[in-house]
């Protein structure tokens, strides 16, 4: 019993001192915030049912999307490389294949008419001033801008793959991979880093990937860190409401808010699991059973003691 | 020379070169262990256990480890933690054991201090333990350099910048220390060096000190009584296991020990596995960049205590505190002038001094990792203050201490 009251005392002395060191402590040491689940509720809600048809034709035509995004599920191709575009616009526009899924309705609604409210940078780019931001605004096509652009978006989520379909990697690749490169995946911002056969071959990849970091980094203002470890550095939390809107934590950043829905952020932190923590799967599993073995072995432990004690007490 | 016999079994081959029954004796059969113990008095083999743990660990990981700034962070964080075969495993084995060991020392500490353990011929016990306690805050300081994160740059920096000694401006020996003007590749292989080589043979060796120190004044027990080892011995070896006061080292005592390492190691995996965070910090994730400093720089949580007595002073005053908290504790035996050497319940004014102690060090750990502002500030440099009070006013409490 005596025992059982230093254990006590022992135990509490200990979980005090871990939680001031640890919840308490990170509690005051880093700011809170809290998810909007991906709502975007600043932005305006749509209103109107589009036509992909009709969407197709703007985006081919009046909108004028293709004169610098790539549409490779509809055969359209990019009218530069990911190197020249970043040196034309900072960065590499974005194909447009899966956007439909990837970013949120709303989000893709508001940004087509107003590129740098609704990615939140217009504090980089102010019209005001003559910066402006490489994405032109949609200024409508003749008729009901809303109704347009609604049925831009309608075509845009008729042409991509299903939500099912999408994968973490291509989920990241689309609304991260521009501007993060992640080393332990062997992305880089131009795509994944393959074998060579050759050096030189190997040595031209990098120097297009050195070409399109500059560019970045000038459009930027500093070269976006690689994400590799963020998972680990950052956590799950703090990685999916930076995502929802950098400025809560980062005023000022020139990081975008990039807009994309609730399952796409799912899936880019998996895909950040899957670089940073790649072995949580074999963690728990292994975890189990070394478990159940220690667990036994403590039970053979005790019994051992009661049976050497016996003759002690 | 000595007489060699035809050996009759390998056993008696091995006797007489080795004389193997006399050291089974000697370290286990008949080493005696006072009976009237409990579970605190498992937490020497909980640490050896741990040590161990740590050493088999380590040496996994110093298979794949790269001691270069270039590639170290890759090393830990790619090669190790997603291409080596259970990589993940022994370093959240290392991680985890690096912070619960110095859990178990303070516990171990606290111990020896609430029943007066370093008094009366145990003070060598005393001394070497510090001493070990020394030596692991070098190997916990040095393996921490070696991920080469932000946390294990920063730290670096900041814990040899003390070396300057505040207005001496020994910058020559800060410089020396690290082989560079900010930490870098020489830093980063002599820290190396020290963790897998210097510091645990050091550490090996006062553990044999350590161990030998409590052969003379053997094991204290829970009511600090003297017991007459000899005659206690005879009465178990009579056959009266139950009349006696000693129990054998082999088996009783270690049967014991491993019930409550085998409850150890049930918390120690239960944090390994599913609750490793708390030894392993975010910020040493990213990897070390020497143009950008974190928002906040801490040292783990087993140094914050020290490092808050630093934190609340002017840079001079607070080097002198730091160093006298660093140094004091090895003092414990001859500051205590007490002849009492029981439990702190039966030691008047003593008894509160422990509390006091115990509630003003978890003060000082908690305050040295919260930012040092506004009522955070004001309790840390009160804890500081209380902890050097309390060590001035132990002489003498203790010199007043009733004979108990």
């Amino acid at each position: 019993m005596k025992e059982l009251f230093i254990l006590v005392v022992v135990t509490v002395f200990t979980l005090v001192t871990y939680y001031l060191v640890e919840p308490f402590a990170h509690a005051n040491l880093h700011k809170h915030v809290e998810s909007e689940a991906f709502a975007y509720a600043d932005l305006a809600a749509v209103t109107k049912t589009g036509d992909a048809n009709r969407g197709k034709e703007l985006v081919m035509g009046a909108g004028a999307c293709t004169g610098c995004h790539s549409i490779n599920v509809a055969g359209v191709s990019a009218p530069m490389d990911a190197v020249s575009s970043a040196a034309a616009y900072g960065v590499n526009p974005p194909d447009l294949s899966n956007a439909g899924v990837v970013y949120d309705e709303k989000f893709l609604n508001a940004l087509i008419k107003n590129p740098a409210h609704t990615l939140v940078v217009e504090h980089t780019f102010d019209a005001d001033k003559g910066e402006m931001h490489p994405m032109i605004p949609f200024y409508g096509a003749g008729g009901d801008i809303d109704q347009e652009v609604a049925d831009m978006v309608t075509y845009l989520q008729s042409i991509a793959v299903s939500q099912e379909e999408l994968t973490p990697a291509m989920a990241f690749e689309n609304a991260c991979g521009r501007c993060h490169g992640v080393k332990y995946e062997k992305w880089t911002q131009i795509g994944t880093k393959g074998t060579f056969q050759h050096k030189r071959d190997e040595l031209a990849f990098d120097i297009q990937v050195l070409d399109y970091k500059d560019s970045l980094k000038a459009y930027m203002g500093k070269l976006p860190p690689d994400l590799s470890m963020y998972i680990r550095s950052r956590g799950e939390h703090y990685i999916s409401t930076f995502i929802e809107n950098p400025q809560s934590y980062l005023e000022g950043t020139s990081m975008p808010r990039v807009g994309v829905s609730a399952q796409t952020a799912e899936k880019v932190i998996e895909y950040l699991e899957d670089s940073g923590d790649t072995k949580r799967h074999e963690r728990e599993e292994v975890g189990k059973y070394v478990m159940i073995y220690i667990i036994i072995f403590a039970l053979f432990a005790l019994l051992w003691k009661k049976q050497v004690w016996r003759d002690l007490h | 020379m000595a007489h060699f016999t035809k050996a009759t079994s390998i056993k008696d081959w091995l006797n007489q070169r080795l004389a193997i029954e006399k050291v089974e004796k000697v370290l286990a059969s008949e080493y005696w262990i006072p009976k009237n113990i409990n579970f605190l008095w498992a937490m020497g083999m909980i640490l050896v256990i741990t040590f161990v743990l740590l050493l088999v660990s380590g040496i996994f990981l110093l298979m794949y480890y790269q001691p270069n700034v270039d590639t170290a962070f890759d090393s830990v964080n790619y090669t190790i933690m997603r291409e080596v075969g259970f990589g993940w495993l022994w370093r959240h084995v290392h991680g985890v054991a690096a912070s619960v060991v110095f859990l178990i020392i303070y516990i171990h500490m606290f111990t020896g201090i609430y029943y007066g353990s370093y008094k009366k011929g145990r003070e060598m016990i005393w001394i070497s333990g510090m001493l070990l306690f020394i030596a692991f805050s070098t190997e916990a300081f040095s393996g921490y350099m070696l991920p080469w994160g932000q946390m294990s740059y920063w730290a670096g920096m900041v814990i040899t910048n003390l070396f300057a000694g505040g207005s001496l401006h020994a910058d020559g020996l800060v410089e020396w220390i690290r082989g560079d003007y900010v930490p870098a590749q020489a830093f980063l292989t002599r820290f190396f060096m020290l963790h897998v080589l210097l510091v645990p043979l050091a550490i090996i060796g006062l553990i044999g000190l350590h161990f030998g120190a409590l052969r003379i004044p053997h094991v204290n027990n829970q009511d600090g009584e003297e017991i007459d080892f000899d005659e206690e011995s005879k009465k178990y070896l009579a056959g009266d296991k139950a009349g006696s006061k000693v129990i054998r080292f082999a088996n009783d005592f270690m049967a014991k020990d491993m019930m409550v390492v085998g409850f150890y190691l049930v918390f120690f995996f239960y944090l390994v596995f599913y609750h490793y965070g708390f030894a392993m910090d975010p910020v040493n994730f990213d990897p070390a960049d020497g143009l950008k400093t974190p928002a906040h720089i801490y040292p783990e949580w087993y140094f914050l205590w020290s490092y808050e007595i630093l934190r609340p002073f002017s840079t001079d005053v607070g080097l002198m505190a730091f160093a006298f908290a660093q140094g004091i504790f090895v003092f414990l035996p001859f500051l205590d002038r007490s002849p009492n050497a029981v439990p702190a319940s039966r030691r008047g004014l003593f008894k509160y001094w422990f509390w006091a102690m115990l509630v003003d060090m978890i003060a000082l750990t908690a305050m040295g990792k919260l930012p040092p502002e506004g009522i955070f500030s004001t309790i840390g440099l009160v804890a500081a203050l209380g902890f050097i009070g309390l060590w001035i006013a132990l002489p003498i409490i203790t010199y007043f201490e009733k004979k108990a």
